[in-house]
């Protein structure tokens, strides 16, 4: 297959002149800001607006989406609205520029997250950078090379069938002596070309860089404290800002005495509404003078708690929607012999990352400039134009390195306060949020419910599959096994309940959704291989069609060294597999588990994924790692604790995420398949985590934990 | 209440006219503009502000500037000599030890500590011994790696 037919641009929608016309102006402006050179632009439309929903719908500027810059000096700079958080765009991004455009590697330098030059995105999540902005830098990149190309054959006044590109010089096939570098053609000329005709990307086959691992190319800023995040910029005059917070969500600010701050030399106090802030030179100094503000909040009453949601969820739930079927539940009813009913059950999770959100705002000469991290910038942008009331091109954010997101940092509530401040107090303002504010305005992974009915027949073939899954949403909902008679209820399909279904914020997580299907589909799966006497991986074998799938499960059994055997086995060792962003994972896992305590120990993970192309494997081989770590902690201990909107948890104290004495031995295997565009990679091997522990778990006790995280005393509970 | 404390910072005197009660994170962010040190959680449970101090690290986020009067401070800025990197910055390069980067600065002195009380801890020792440190991306075995190839240059390279 020809990686052409995967490319998500349809270039009959782009339209340049229509964009040159709208902002003739801004695009002057743009390119004086770039410094000249040669700069390549692509305009969205088709399939990339489909596959991206929001792409070239309103606010989008057509006309600057420039995705490179080659500079006289040779350089080349990759232009993207993409932002790194540690999943390493930095370094892949920076290979499929520079393979496609036959430039040193080492040439590339990639510019990230600034509204002011990158091209519009709208956000860094769901796996999508490689997938689907990837594609769209890859077709720049190789038609960059096709212009580069004419101005060589103009140089040289040789056809451009003649000529070679290699390592950023072109020369003439038949005289070596006649070469020029990219560097020396961009010279003089501020050109910008638009994407017009549908690029020829490499094919695995030709890749020189793409397919290589590649250490990170930030590592050297990151070990010697060099690299800079939101809360490390400095600049003349900067305020610090400490934001008065209520004791839960839906609290209503009753009574507040201010006296003691203003007591303190140097704080100023910004007061809008109930926006309450504390500001000074030193931001240990603005916390302190903050806690000597009185203030009394009314706290409405806790209805729900961590230990009753569930039953609350349950009621509050929408009918829903099917969103997958076939054959006739009826009939699969009575085909199976045998039927199982079980429901799972699943915690808030936080993302917890070791930054907290931070900004850094700053207004001059009618600009207002904010660091933020971010993984939307450009989401940011507008809403801090909203919040202060400044016209969109009037706001400019950059996004320094971000210290961890996996979904959490989409809400940009510090950026909006950050320029509320800093346009109230007329100076720089940083908001660097505590990790109490952290935890209390984290969008957390919802508590979820999943309901399944299944069945299998006398042959132990699998009859019936009714699943319905509550609040969780819809993403790794759907089965791919072969079940005649199957249904799909999502209830609702998205990941942010509606109004009075949490009592705070809910959103993304890692892989959203996908983790707790996957924990109840596999799990239950994996039940009915026990009734049926099977196998676990046999079992699952026996209703796959799908070559992907089936290609994982058995390399995953292969490198595992999997020995058949009917759960539970007593060995302590279980599978499960899914897909997510278009990745396919399946994982085995062995545990030990406390016979008094009920402690798990997990002792090794194997991983085999395929994820199409592969661009950096290195990079997707840590991913995988980062994902296994990560989903120690949903599988095994972490959960948000609340009373109404009061959090319980607000610190790593009592918020138990993986630790160095959680590791197991990790294994990961990433199967070739160069026939299939690039997928997912920073998501999808986080999915499997709580149903293999899960599976394991009952094949080393007989135990079935329906409930996750998989606390000790949850687990000692199932072994009675 | 302003206190005058000097101490050793990064191999260079450092004479300060603050309150001594303040935190040194917040004195070594703010007016020694050294932000390699991050905030993480504000109650010395994450690590990601560790620091050395008489080549022991320290949480930062706890320990009084007062604390360390007269005492030799290191941060991750200060821990390459020249331009000639640490062994332990050298093995997280080298083994993609890191992510996002945030924890990779308490990571690092924290190790450079470990490596100090022990020279060649074994791999259940890196791991206790690194057990208080979190990071969220989930880098933890290519850190123990990095920690354990650091072990045999930092033999020679310490000082």
């Amino acid at each position: 297959m020809n990686a052409n037919d995967d490319l998500p641009l349809d270039f009959q929608e782009n339209d340049p002149t229509w964009a040159l016309q709208a902002h003739p102006h801004s695009r002057r402006e743009f390119l004086k800001r770039l410094g000249g050179g040669i700069v390549i632009f692509v305009g969205f439309g088709g399939k990339l607006a489909g596959a991206d929903a929001r792409f070239g719908q309103r606010g989008v500027p057509n006309d600057f989406n420039a995705f490179l810059r080659i500079a006289e000096d040779g350089r080349v700079t990759c232009l993207t609205g993409k932002i790194e958080m540690g999943q390493g765009p930095i370094t892949s991004l920076v290979q499929m520029l520079a393979d496609e455009l036959d430039a040193p590697y080492e040439s590339v330098d990639i510019l990230m997250g600034d509204t002011d030059l990158c091209p519009w995105d709208m956000g860094t999540w769901g796996s999508r950078t490689t997938r689907f902005f990837g594609a769209a830098l890859r077709a720049a990149a190789a038609e960059a090379r096709g212009v580069l190309l004419e101005l060589a054959s103009e140089t040289f006044r040789v056809p451009v069938s003649r000529l070679q590109a290699k390592d950023g010089v072109i020369f003439d096939r038949k005289n070596q002596k006649k070469r020029v570098t990219y560097g020396t053609l961009a010279k003089g000329k501020p050109i910008a070309r638009h994407l017009t005709v549908k690029p020829e990307l490499k094919d695995v086959a030709e890749f020189r860089i793409m397919g290589q691992p590649k250490l990170r190319r930030d590592s050297l800023e990151k070990v010697t404290g060099k690299a800079k995040y939101a809360a490390d910029i400095r600049l003349p005059r900067m305020l610090y800002a400490s934001i008065l917070r209520p004791p839960a969500h839906g609290a209503k600010l009753r009574h507040i005495d201010r006296s003691g701050a203003r007591k303190v030399a140097g704080v100023t106090v910004v007061e809008d509404g109930n926006f309450i802030a504390v500001l000074h030179e030193l931001p240990d100094v603005a916390q302190q003078a903050l806690g000597r503000i009185k203030a009394k909040f009314d706290v409405p009453p806790a209805t729900v708690t961590d230990e009753n949601i569930h039953e609350h969820l349950i009621r509050v739930a929408p009918i829903g929607d099917v969103a997958a079927g076939g054959g006739d539940l009826a009939k699969g009813r009575k085909l199976a012999t045998r039927t199982f009913e079980t429901t799972f059950f699943d915690g808030y999770v936080a993302h917890a990352p070791i930054e907290t959100h931070a900004a850094l705002a700053n207004i001059e000469a009618g600009k207002c400039t904010v660091w933020a991290s971010t993984q939307n910038p450009f989401g940011a942008r507008d809403q801090i134009a909203r919040a202060i009331g400044f016209p969109g091109e009037r706001v400019r954010v950059i996004t320094p390195f971000v210290g961890g997101g996996f979904g959490g940092k989409t809400g940009n509530m510090q950026a909006v306060e950050a320029a509320r401040l800093a346009k109230a107090v007329g100076r720089p303002v940083q908001v660097m949020r505590t990790r109490e504010e952290e935890f209390f305005y984290d969008t957390f992974r919802p508590a979820a419910i999943v309901n399944i009915r299944s069945g299998i027949d006398d042959s132990g073939r699998m009859t019936l599959w009714d699943y319905e899954v509550l609040f969780a949403g819809q993403r790794g909902s759907e089965h791919f096994y072969n079940i005649p008679h199957h249904r799909t209820t999502v209830r609702p399909r998205g990941w942010i309940g509606g109004r009075g279904t949490h009592p705070f914020a809910t959103g993304a997580w890692r892989a959203p959704a996908n983790n707790t299907n996957t924990f109840a589909r596999e799990s239950q799966i994996d039940l009915m291989a026990m009734a049926a006497g099977a196998d676990p991986i046999e079992f699952r074998l026996k209703h796959l069609d799908d070559p992907r799938m089936i290609r994982v499960l058995r390399a995953a059994a292969k490198h595992f060294g999997w020995t058949p055997a009917k759960s539970p086995s007593k060995r302590g060792v279980g599978v499960a597999c899914g897909i997510d962003a278009g990745t396919y994972v399946a994982a085995i896992a062995e545990v030990a588990v406390g016979a008094r305590t009920g402690e798990v120990e997990v002792r090794r993970v194997l991983c085999a994924q395929e994820m199409g192309i592969v661009i950096n494997p290195q990079g997707a081989t840590i991913q995988m790692e980062g994902c296994i770590t990560m989903g120690l902690g949903y599988a095994l201990s972490e959960e948000v604790h609340f009373k109404g909107g009061q959090i319980l948890d607000t610190n790593f104290k009592h918020y138990e995420i993986p630790r160095f004495s959680r590791l197991p031995k990790i294994e990961t295997v990433i199967l070739e398949a160069n026939d299939i565009s690039p997928q997912g990679g920073g998501e999808p091997t986080i999915i499997v985590m709580g149903a293999v522990i899960a599976n394991a778990i009952h094949d080393a006790t007989g135990a079935r934990v329906r409930r996750m995280p998989m606390t000790p005393e949850r687990v000692k509970a199932a072994m009675r | 209440m302003a206190n005058t404390i000097s101490f050793r910072l990064n191999g260079k005197p450092v004479r300060l006219r603050v309150d001594g009660n303040r935190k040194l994170l917040w004195v070594l962010r703010t007016e020694l503009e050294l932000t390699g040190t991050k905030f993480g959680c504000g109650h010395g449970v994450c690590g990601a502000c560790a620091v050395l101090v008489d080549d022991r690290p320290v949480r930062a986020c706890m320990a009084q500037v007062a604390s360390v009067g007269g005492k030799k401070v290191v941060t991750i800025e200060g821990l390459a000599k020249d331009d000639d990197l640490h062994p332990l910055q050298k093995a997280f390069m080298e083994k993609d030890a890191l992510q996002c980067g945030f924890c990779t600065p308490g990571m690092i002195l924290t190790a450079y500590g470990l490596l100090r009380s022990k020279r060649k801890p074994s791999r259940d020792e890196i791991i206790r011994g690194m057990d208080g440190n979190l990071c969220r991306c989930g880098a933890h075995t290519r850190i123990v790696d990095a920690i354990q190839s650091a072990a045999a240059e930092v033999k020679q390279a310490d000082r």
